[in-house]
This record gives structure tokens, sequence and C-alpha cells, in this order.
């Protein structure tokens, strides 16, 4: 009828076997993410040129077969760059987003499983963590302690504690208020069976959406904080560096300036539509 | 129930203010606790231990951390807020003129942002699953996946180095003519545009498409009410709370968006005054720009809430 | 009589998670002449409702009217456009939602939103709209007719919103008005005055109805004719009366027959000299502790019951009686602020935290919802492993063996044991709620209305097992419920509650007299399949408006 959408009908359906449902869209941010994942991985590997080595003639120079995406400000070649860039990018983000959310998770469910004092106390100061920007965050930490890898993991992952925690704990609170666990409460079993065993297996899919989620907004900090040049140091090099270090291509409308932008977005975007459209267990009764 | 609502916006101030408390600690222990001796950084590396020793003293480092943190706080309260190590100007003085170019910028890209992102976020929501709604989500995922410098750069690429319409940067202090004046502000303000508007849209879509699916809007349509008296008579209302939760949320966005806006277009404003500060490691300043920045969040969220409370019905 | 609708083999499909249609109307035929109210009768997603909404010819979000005919005075609402539909929508056929609370709109007025229609349609000035409604108030006998439209829907109650639910569909002069199950939510003190309400305006306007619901009872007082749905398919049509007294489908045989359950054979008063568990005094509530130790908020003041040993404890009251809060103060999920539990001699301590386990293992809770008391993510074998793992260590074979045979007691098939609860049906959900308190071994179970969400010819069945359970096993239930024929069915002694007081104590044999004002009033209001019941039940005026909130 009028009101009804045609959302879920209009992609096309594809690899149902399992009882699982996986469309095209999620299938192409999945196989992006991969690719990512090897290239971090095997990145020394495959790189056509060593990283800090000098190899074209010109600076900024245009796309070429020698050189796929081109020549940097010093005349080094782009592509085994943003090869090697995956890692830091990819590396401490997902460094980040695994503190961040492991300790956000085990906080809230904690929190909301014990409620009382300590859940009004963690919860209050960790709300007012969050409202801190989180750019700022970055630059007040880099202005005191100066920027180093571990420092950006610390740093990038306590800036999303708060938000994990926030999450996690709405919804263990939904799910601790439910007959089960009270049911599981009076039998007389422990807190911490509360949360293993009646809590977590309830909120894991959500919290591993939202850990997609995070692991976004963390490499477009990364990013940003690299290129305000507060973020991972030469001679390393993560995408956002990248574009700092050739920023002063822009006007010449260098490839070295856009291209490691590109990765950026194919990384975060892909994450997106992943978790837009990730695999759904057909619930199917009469099937 | 006037009561109620009163004591809710109160309630919801006064969290507001411990929140300010726990910041302004949060900030001020993550800038002297940490390691790093701010004397003898001062100093540089040829000073004598009795020179680092004195400007320690003079500058109150060699007392607990918790009464430079209460001397701090009521200096801020009394509107003083300390001298910058790197040229001995006072904060204040440093901050002002900045301050208003800042604001300026987010009054500007609120200005545009805003009617157009509701105008989009609640088209969008209304025409739910057509082709327009779909590109509407698509091109605001995207947005929101890339990072505030590539929508900067981007900018730049189309309008100032292939169409050739806009300087690439921007000097607030040139500005003689009304055309200057456009240009100087276009490239920022369409910059933070984008990336306030994706946020904003996605929220009010999502805000007035679960207003939508409710049974009072399934009920108007069973009186015979057309799609706008439906959207508009009883869904709008009562996505209202929300919907100004989202420009509110967006908008602080902006806090982000223009300290990278700010550094990319040599905007003269609070945030690239930060980032200089930072390379500096000129304490008090970057403290006082950060008290500024969250200053400006929690009042953004601090004003949706109470809207949101004041325009329940319910509490009526 | 004209006919005013004729639905003529009417499919209505569904889109599942999968993407694939499901017929869920399959083929559906229905008159109703002219003035004449036909009752639509199932169980859930028997399509009641679904059948009900193609007369305005609208389908929920995710389905769509496939094939067939709505005429509604000789229009088909399948074949006109959105906007024709529109145009009829409130003038000719009107709707009466199941939940008032919902579906007005909590931004505006009570009188803007019953005269809308008029608004829509152009029927008439606004000024005369509020008249007519003013006068539609007074018909249905609402409280304040001249100002109660100027509230906002959360400032009346349930009761109102309905009976203001109604006045917004009549206000159009509709030929044809559809109910939607408009009491099902409401106590049955209260749903009787929303009915007779109803029944009163509707013979009087002389208009067309369709009434959807699940309960015989209720049909009974206000259709003319009634339609037996199962599976989206018509099982029977009949007057009322044929339907009540002649039913000749099993199907309809079945919901008359869950209608009166049978009486249980009251147990022998145990030998044993003390009771299984005695209550004396107790006070439980919420919000702060005042200066006197008690709660601000006392949900339970001052009860005393006591259960012996093998025999069943009703518990009898309406929503926010305080039923609901004494069954977990006893469990001790809500600790009490005063009084004393003694289970099987020894002094319970209030909170259950304090209790030891065997003492928790002794006294076993059901809830309502089978939805949320299960684990959603657990298979029905962790589910009841659970328990024997816990109270009784048990472990590999031994466990297996025990969960079998805790299936077989509550006549689900063991193969069910792999499967979640989420790919279980409502009343076998409820069945593997009550077996894993089953496999406590306990003494006691405090079943919390545990038959309200089930359909029913389910809920019957599952207290006919109840009462199995105890004869094989001797256990003792606190039976806590609005209902008063569940009650009857399963216990021996009766208490009534009422605004957290123990008013009456009593035996299922003397329902029919009881003693106290206020049993009288809330025994009387339960409908009967007699369809002259509400026609001829008279109830004090002075009690309803001391003991009913509407």
């Amino acid at each position: 009828m009028t009101m009804t959408s045609s959302e879920t009908t209009s992609v096309r359906i594809t690899g149902s076997r399992f009882g699982y449902r996986f469309n095209i869209v999620g299938m192409i941010g999945f196989s992006v993410i991969l690719f990512w994942a090897m290239v971090a991985i095997f990145a020394p590997l495959i790189i056509p040129y060593p990283v800090g080595e000098i190899v074209d003639f010109d600076y900024f120079g245009p796309v070429s077969a020698d050189f796929w995406l081109g020549s940097d400000y010093l005349g080094r070649d782009m592509f085994s760059r943003i090869l090697m860039g995956a890692r830091y990018t990819v590396g401490i983000s997902l460094a980040a987003v695994t503190i961040a959310c492991f300790s956000g998770v085990v906080l809230g469910m904690t929190a909301a499983v014990a409620g009382g004092w300590l859940d009004t106390v963690l919860s209050r100061f960790l709300d007012a963590l969050n409202s801190i920007p989180s750019k700022l965050f970055g630059l007040v930490v880099v202005a005191a302690v100066g920027s180093s890898i571990p420092v950006l993991i610390l740093t990038l992952s306590v800036i999303y504690i708060p938000g994990s925690y926030r999450f996690a704990r709405a919804l263990a609170v939904n799910i601790n208020a439910m007959d089960f666990v009270t049911v599981a409460r009076i039998r007389g079993e422990s807190t911490w069976y509360l949360i293993r065993s009646e809590i977590l297996p309830n909120i894991v899919g959500p919290v591993l959406a939202d850990l997609g989620i995070r692991f976004v907004f963390i490499v477009l900090l990364l990013s940003g904080l690299s290129f305000l040049g507060l973020g991972v140091q030469p001679p390393y090099a993560d995408w956002g560096a990248l574009v700092r270090e050739n920023i002063g291509g822009l006007p010449f409308g260098a490839p070295a300036v856009m291209a490691p932008s590109f990765a950026i977005a194919s990384l975060t975007i892909s994450v997106n539509l992943l978790i837009d459209n990730l695999p759904k267990k057909i619930r199917d009764r009469s099937e | 129930m006037k009561n109620r609502v009163l004591s809710l916006a109160l309630s919801r101030l006064l969290i507001a203010l411990i929140t300010l408390l726990i910041v302004s600690f949060a900030v001020f222990f993550a800038t002297t606790l940490l390691p790093g001796d701010t004397a003898s950084i001062l100093l540089g590396q040829a000073a004598t231990p009795e020179a680092v020793e004195g400007l320690r003293k003079a500058m109150h480092l060699d007392e607990p951390a918790i009464f430079r943190f209460l001397r701090w706080i009521v200096g801020l309260l009394q509107g003083d807020l300390g001298t910058s190590y790197a040229n001995n100007m006072l904060v204040a003085d440093l901050i002002g003129g900045r301050f208003i170019n800042t604001l300026k910028l987010a009054g500007v890209t609120a200005l545009f942002s805003v009617p157009i992102a509701l105008t989009l976020g609640i088209t969008a929501a209304m025409l739910r699953g057509s082709l327009y709604d779909r590109a509407v989500t698509v091109l605001t995922i995207g947005v929101i996946s890339v990072p505030e410098f590539m929508i900067a750069t981007s900018a730049v690429l189309v309008f100032a180095v292939y169409m050739k319409w806009l300087p690439a940067l921007s000097f607030a202090n040139e500005v003689t003519s009304f055309a200057d004046l456009l240009r100087i502000y276009a490239m920022p303000v369409i910059t933070l545009t984008f990336g306030v508007s994706a946020q904003m849209i996605r929220m009010t879509r999502a805000a007035v498409i679960e207003t939508l699916s409710t049974p009072y809007v399934e009920m108007a349509l069973l009186k015979g009410a057309s799609r706008p008296r439906m959207v508009f008579r009883h869904a709008l209302p009562n996505a209202l709370g929300p919907i100004v939760n989202a420009v509110a949320l967006s908008l602080s966005y902006l806090l982000g968006g223009v300290i990278i806006v700010e550094t990319i277009f040599n905007y003269p404003g609070v945030a690239k005054l930060m980032v200089d500060a930072v390379a500096t490691r000129d304490l008090p300043l970057i403290q006082s720009c950060a008290m500024i920045f969250c200053l400006g969040y929690l009042l953004l969220t601090t004003t949706a809430d109470i809207i949101a409370i004041v325009s329940n019905p319910r509490l009526r | 009589m004209a006919k005013l609708v004729e639905i003529r083999d009417l499919k209505v499909e569904a889109t599942t998670d999968s993407g694939r249609r499901v017929e869920i109307i399959k083929g559906v035929s229905i008159d109703i002449a002219e003035g004449e109210i036909v009752a639509l009768i199932g169980e859930s997603g028997s399509g009641k409702t679904t059948i009900a909404l193609t007369l305005m010819g609208y389908a929920r979000p995710g389905c769509r009217i496939a094939g067939g005919s709505v005429s509604l005075a000789g229009k088909d609402m399948v074949t006109l456009s959105e906007k024709q539909r529109a145009k009829i929508r409130g003038t000719e056929v009107a709707y009466v939602p199941q939940s008032a609370a919902a579906a007005f709109n909590p931004a505006a007025t009570i009188m803007d939103q019953v005269i809308e229609v008029t608004r829509i349609h152009g029927l008439m000035s606004p000024d005369e709209a509020r008249a007519r409604a003013v006068d539609l108030f007074r018909a249905l006998s609402l409280p304040e007719p001249e100002t109660i439209g100027s509230r906002y829907p959360h400032q009346v109650s349930g009761g109102q919103l309905q009976r203001l639910s109604a006045a917004m569909a009549l206000i159009g002069n509709p030929k044809l008005v559809i109910f939607d199950e408009p009491t099902t939510a409401l106590d049955v003190t209260t749903q009787i005055e929303v009915l007779r309400a109803f029944k009163s305006v509707m013979k009087q306007g002389g208009i067309g109805g369709v009434y959807v619901s699940h309960d015989l009872a209720v049909v009974a007082q206000i259709a003319d004719r009634i339609v037996v749905l199962k599976g989206g398919e018509v099982q029977e049509v009949g007057t009322t009366d044929d339907i009540l007294t002649n039913a000749k489908h099993p199907y309809t045989r079945e919901l008359l027959a869950a209608f009166e359950p049978k009486r249980r054979q009251a147990a022998q008063v145990a030998a044993a000299p003390a009771p299984l568990l005695q209550i004396e005094g107790l006070i439980a509530g919420y919000g702060q502790i005042q200066a006197d130790g008690l709660p601000a908020i006392r949900a339970v003041e001052n009860v005393s019951i006591k259960v012996e040993k093998g025999r069943n404890l009703g518990i009898i009251g309406e929503s926010g009686c305080g039923k609901s809060t004494l069954a977990r103060a006893i469990a001790g999920i809500l600790p009490a602020a005063g009084g004393s539990i003694i289970f099987d001699g020894v002094k319970l301590e209030q909170n259950a935290r304090r209790r030891s386990r065997e003492q928790l293992r002794e006294m076993q809770i059901v809830f309502q919802y089978a939805d949320t008391a299960l684990n959603p993510a657990k298979s029905v074998e962790e589910i009841l492993a659970r328990p024997l793992a816990f109270y009784h260590g048990m472990g590999g074979k031994a466990r297996s063996g025990r969960i079998d045979q805790l299936l077989d007691m509550v006549r689900l098939p063991r193969n069910l044991r792999h499967r979640r609860p989420g790919e279980l049906s409502g009343g076998q959900k409820q069945r593997v709620n009550f077996a894993r308190a089953l496999a406590a071994d306990p003494k006691l179970i405090l079943c919390d209305e545990i038959t309200s969400a089930l359909d029913t010819v389910v809920a019957a069945a599952v207290i006919e097992l109840l009462k199995e359970l105890q004869r094989e096993l001797g256990l003792s239930y606190i039976f806590i419920s609005h209902d008063l024929s569940v009650v009857e069915a399963i216990c021996d002694e009766i208490v009534v509650m009422y605004g957290g007081k123990k008013v009456e104590e009593i035996t299922p044999d003397k329902v029919k007299a009881p003693q106290h004002p206020y049993s009288q009033l809330l025994f009387s209001s339960v409908p009967k399949l007699d369809p002259t019941w509400l026609d001829g039940v008279e109830q004090d005026p002075e009690l309803v408006r001391a003991y009913c909130r509407r």
C-alpha cells in the first residue's frame, strides 16, 4: 500500500545458503575491507618501490605506468606509500577500537548489572568525558605528552570509551530489566554469571555493529589528527599524514593529495555499508 | 505540571554544571599532570636548575595539583585566563578577536545548513523508500564517512583549481567588499555545511520516520488525512524534541570540523589559534581554548535537552 | 435490510523477512447489513484485524490486498485510488483502535483530534463540530463532557480515552464503525461501562459495526452475528445465539469449552499442622524509604495470606491492585519493607540475595510473558539445564535424561530441546517457562498471570496441565490473575485485592455470593456468555464510583 516501504525487497537478494541473507552491497563493503586488511598485512611484500626512496625525477608527478598514483612532494612513489600507510591507519585504528569497545562494554555491563552508586558515578564521569569534542581531546593530549604510536592508540581509545560504554550500558540495562535475568538472579546466580551468560549473548550483535561504527570514527579522527600534524609522525606516515605532507600539490591537482583521501573514504564507506547490510539470519517461521 | 517542567529543566542545568566541572578538571589534569616539565620546556635545554626552580615557584608549579586547579578555576571565573607562555600576552587578548571570527564562521554555517538539512531530512522521511530518499541517504553516508579535510580539499579542487571561482585560502582581515566577503567565507562554509548537514539530515530523517510509524499517525491516515497533514499536524510536532536534539548535536560537530577547516584555509579563528598553541605547547592558551570548545558543546546539548523537555506535550 | 458491506474472496499477502510473499487472508467472504453489528472472533494471527482494516482500503506496512473485493456502500475499497479512499475514511467508515492511548496524538488536545475528521472532509463548521462532539461525549457518558475536550490525551484515563476514540469515530456520521479489540486493555469493571456506552450509541444511530475481539463473552453482548476466524479463513458464521448455543464447527466448540474451565477437585486439607507458606502483615512498595522505614509508594499494605501444602491460593484483582508486587515481595525480588514470610516452618529473609540456595530452590516464580522470561540467545536445552546443574549438580547423561522428562511433563516433544525461544509458539514458550520452574523441584510455584498473554484455547490447555502436574507432584501454587474464571478453575482459596489491601478471602464455591462490596462489583463485572447479561446486570452506581478509576 502507500506506506509500504520497498527498502527491504529492492536490493537483490543473494547468497541465501546456510539460512543467512547477505545482499550485494554488504558483500562489496566486506570485500573492500578484506582487501585493505590484506594490504595492511602484506604491504612490505607487495610495494613496488621502497617507501623512503626518491624514485621519480619530478615531484607531484602525474599518474603513469611506472607510478600508478603519481609521486609525492619529494618524488617518492605514492602507490607504495599508500599501501604502507594502510598499516598505520588500519592497525592503529583497530588496536584503539578494540581497547575502547572492550573496556566500554565491560564497564557498561558491570554498571548496568551492579546499578547503585557505581553506575551513577561511572555514568556521570564518562558522560562528562564524552562532552569534550573528540578532536579537541586529541589536541590537548598531544600538546601535553607529544605524539607517538602507543600514545595515539591509548588516546583514541580513551576518547571512544565513553561512547562505547553508554551504548553497551543502554543495551545491558534493557536486557537486565527482562524477566529471564530476574529469574536467574533469584535462582541465586552470581553477578559474573549474569553478565557472561544472560546479558552478553544478547548484546553481542549490536555491540559488534557499534564497534564497526566506532572504527570509522577512529579512522576519521586519526586521519584528522595526522592531517593537523599531531598524529603519526615522520618517517612513518598514515593516510592522513600523506595528505598533510602533499597538501602543497593541491593547487596543481596532484594525485598525491587526493589518493590517500580516497583510500580513507573507501575504507570508511565500506565499513558503513557492511554494517547497514549485515548478513541477516532468515527468521521465517513457515519455512 | 509547570513545576515538573521547571524542575526537570533545572536538574538538567545542574547536570550541565557538574559536567563542566568534571570537564575542566579533565582538561586541566590532561595538560598539566602528564609527563613533561613545563618550566624546563619553557626555558629550553640551556637553563640552569636554579632558573628552572625559580620559574616553577613563580608559576606555582611546586604547589599540589589540586591547589593549582582551584587557582585556575577561580581565575577562569574572574575572567583571568592566564598569560600565554609563548609571547607573554594575556590569553584573553589573544582569544578575543579570534573568538568573534570563529563565531561568525559557525553562525554563517548554521544559517545555511539548518534549513537545508531540515528540508532534506524531512522530505526524505516523507518519501521514504523513493529514489530521492535513497539518493539523499547514500550521499549523507558518503559525506559522514569521509574526513573533513577530504571535503575541504575536494572543494578547493573543484571551485578553486578547476573552476577558478574562489581563492584557495581565506584571510578574514582583507575584506574590502561584499564580493570579498563571499569569496573568503565561501570555501570554509561550504566545507562545514556539508559535514554538519549530513549529520543533521540523517538524524532528522530517522526522527521523522519513527514518529511516522506511530499508531496516531496511522489513526490520522484512517481518518482520511492527506499525507502533508499526517506529517505536519501529527508527526512533526512530536518529532520536535528529537529534531532539536539532532540540530544541536550536528552543530556540535562544527566544533570538531572548525579545527580542520580553520587550519586548512588559514582562517584566523580560535581553532587555528589552538592548533598553533599545540605546536608551541602553550598550555594556558590550550586550556582556555579547550574550555571554550567544551562550553560551546555543553551549551548546545543542554539547550537541546531543555527544549525537548519544554516541548514534550506529556509534561504539559 | 440492504447490504452495507460485501467482502468477496478477499486475499491479503504479507512479505516475510526473506522477501517471500505469504497469504495471510485466504479467500474470505463476509456480508454486513445496514445497522448490523458483526463480530470477527479468533485468536492472535487469525487475521481478524487485517480483514477489518481492508474495509477502510488499508493494509498495514508489509501487507497488501492481493485479490477479491471489499464493497462498502457500493464502492470497492480495493480498486479505489488512495485519494478516493481518503474521502471515504472518517465519513463512511471509521475506526476505533485497540489502544486509544497510542492512537491519540500526544501533542494535540482531545477536542482538536475528535473534530479533525470534520475539518479534513469539510463536513461542518468547527463550532458545530464541537457542539456535536460534546453531545457525543454525553451520549458516551463521559464525565465533564463540556470541558474534557480541552485536555490532552495523557490527562484522561484509559477507559475515557477508549470512549473518546469512539466519539472521534462517530463524529463524521459513518455508516460503519470498526472496533478493534477496544476493551481488551481495560479492567473488567471499566470494560462494562465502555461496552454499555458503545452499545447504546450504535443502536441509537442504527450504525453498522465490525467488532474485532478474541473474547466471546464480550462479543455476545454487542454483536448480532459472529464470524469465527482461524488462520485467515472463516470457520463458521452464525447469529450470536446460534454460535453460543448451537456451534457446529469443532474450533468454535473448543473456544466455547475453553470459556468454562473444569473446576478442580479440591485437595484434602493435608494432615500437616503447619502451613507451607504463612505471610503476616506484609508491606512492600517503591520509592524512597521514609522516616517510618516504609517506602513512599506502598503497593502492598499489610497483607496476610496462608498456603497449605498441596493446595492452591488464587490472588485476584485489577491492574494496580498490588498483586504482582505481592508476588515479587514473596519471591524476594522486591524486598518487603515490613511483615514476615514463613516458608515451610522457617522465617525467610525479605531479600532473595540473603536466602539460602535451598530456600530459593523450593520456591519458584513463573512470569506472565514467556517472551521476556526466556533468554532468546539460549536453546530450550540450555535453559532447562541451568537449574538442574545449579541446584542439583546434575551433568552429562543424567541431566539430559531429566530434560527429556521435563519436556514430557509439560507435554512438549523432545526434539524441541535444540530450538531457541524465538522458534516456539506462545503456548510452547509458556510450557518451557514452567518446565524451568519444575526443574528446581520446588514445593511452591508463584504463577504471575501466566495465562494472560495466551489465546483462550491455549490458556485452557496450560491450566489443565498445571492441574495434572499438581496431582502428580504434590505442588502448591499461588496463582495471580485478573481473570476470575482462571482462578476459579485451579484454586482452593481466593484472595481479592484492591488498592494494595486484601479485601476478602473466599472459596470458589462462594464466588457467587461475595461479602465485600468490591468483590461483588468485580465478580459481577465479568462478562458471561449470555447475550442478555450486559442489559441485565445491575451495579450500584455508588460502588462503581467508589472503586472504579475510569
